[in-house]
């Protein structure tokens, strides 16, 4: 009996938490792995409309990203409040897109350069002119493949 | 008091809680965002000498939408609610006769003289004013590209009893095998030919 009654004198043993740590790194792991980082921060108001006859854009490496809206209220007085086309992290006027498409399009690996996606990431207030410049902007450089990108939802709901 | 040897067990009981914060943290900023739209082909630029090709003004469908947002559809105003409806009685609506070789002998609609021939020949024409809103625009697209998702439903379900909406996105889904995705494409293909979607955009007008 002696042997039982030695230990008596600790407190109840801490519960060993040592693979806490290992947890941790393992849910920074996958949310680092599953994360997109935005490679531009939003310098417009980036509302997108409502659509239901939506098709996913898939593959991440193959889409070239345009944003267009009223530029944010810090930008505001220097850019004035009509919608801006913004392309990577500056604000650009329809004449450099397709400069920037042409870019863009260089720097993917050669057997994607055919298949690009151009998603047009337009603020639902924004005025249909804008995006004309751009689709002809898109179409002298033969960038033809587009994505209006949408939440998905009712398309009515627009229209309020 | 004799002290133990060794370095004393670190308390690493409110590792838990720095775990827990960053889960949290990491759940409230992350945005597993898999972005959808809408799919639009924009034509390519015509060479300059090339004439344009005469189409017959029957198997025209023009959708005018003007700076309130104002519908004009074949010259008549029209709510946008009843836009899908109309775009797909053009569509469906096959009035060559039969047995001229337009003759359409999948299409439901009314057969009218008036309206397009066949769904292979209706084309639909949308022009929109400089001021438009992006978001009537769209809507407007969402509701031409529902018309002929419906109708192409309908016929995939009648031929392969599945909708087409349905195949095309597992089709498009990286995640599905070659050869499942090989069988798929023949019917999408398929589909896609019983209804093209030819939905054209003139240059906006300016005034």
């Amino acid at each position: 009996m002696s042997k039982f009654a030695k230990k008596k004198d600790g407190d109840i043993p801490a519960v060993s938490t040592a693979s806490l740590p290992d947890i941790v790194f393992m849910l920074l792991f996958f949310f680092m792995t599953v994360t997109v980082m935005k490679d531009s921060s939003l310098k417009v108001e980036n509302v997108l409309p409502n659509a239901s006859e939506v098709k996913k854009l898939e593959k991440k490496d193959r889409v070239i990203y345009i944003y267009v809206g009223k530029p944010t209220r810090e930008y505001e007085k220097v850019f004035g409040k009509e919608p801006k086309i913004q392309l990577n992290d500056k604000f650009a006027s329809p004449s450099e897109v397709g400069d920037y498409i042409l870019m863009e399009r260089a720097k993917k690996a050669q057997e994607l350069q055919n298949v690009l996606t151009t998603a047009l990431k337009v603020d639902k207030n924004a005025n249909m002119g804008l995006i004309s410049d751009i689709k002809l902007e898109l179409r002298k450089v033969n960038a033809l493949k587009v994505n209006y990108t949408t939440y998905e939802g009712d398309a009515f709901n627009n229209l309020q | 008091m004799a002290r133990r040897a060794g370095a004393p067990e670190v308390n690493a009981g409110s590792m838990a809680d720095i775990a827990f914060l960053l889960l949290i943290f990491f759940l409230v900023t992350t945005t597993i965002e898999t972005d959808a739209g809408l799919d639009r082909m924009l034509p390519p630029m015509e060479p300059p000498t090339e004439e344009p090709p005469i189409i017959k003004q029957k198997n025209i469908f023009t959708v005018n939408i003007n700076r309130n947002g104002q519908l004009l559809v074949e010259e008549e105003i029209l709510p946008i609610d009843k836009l899908r409806e109309k775009a797909k009685a053009f569509l469906d609506n096959g009035g060559a006769a039969q047995g001229s070789p337009d003759y359409c002998n999948y299409c439901k609609g009314a057969r009218s003289a008036e309206s397009s021939d066949n769904p292979v020949k209706a084309i639909i024409s949308l022009k929109n004013d400089r001021e438009t809103k992006y978001s009537t625009y769209i809507t407007v697209q969402n509701e031409l590209v529902g018309a002929y998702n419906e109708l192409r439903n309908r016929e995939a379900q009648r031929l392969f009893g599945r909708d087409y909406v349905d195949m095309e996105a597992q089709y498009l889904n990286p995640e599905t095998s070659d050869t499942v995705k090989e069988e798929l494409k023949e019917k999408v293909t398929r589909i896609q030919g019983l209804f093209p979607q030819k939905l054209s955009e003139a240059e906006t007008s300016t005034d």
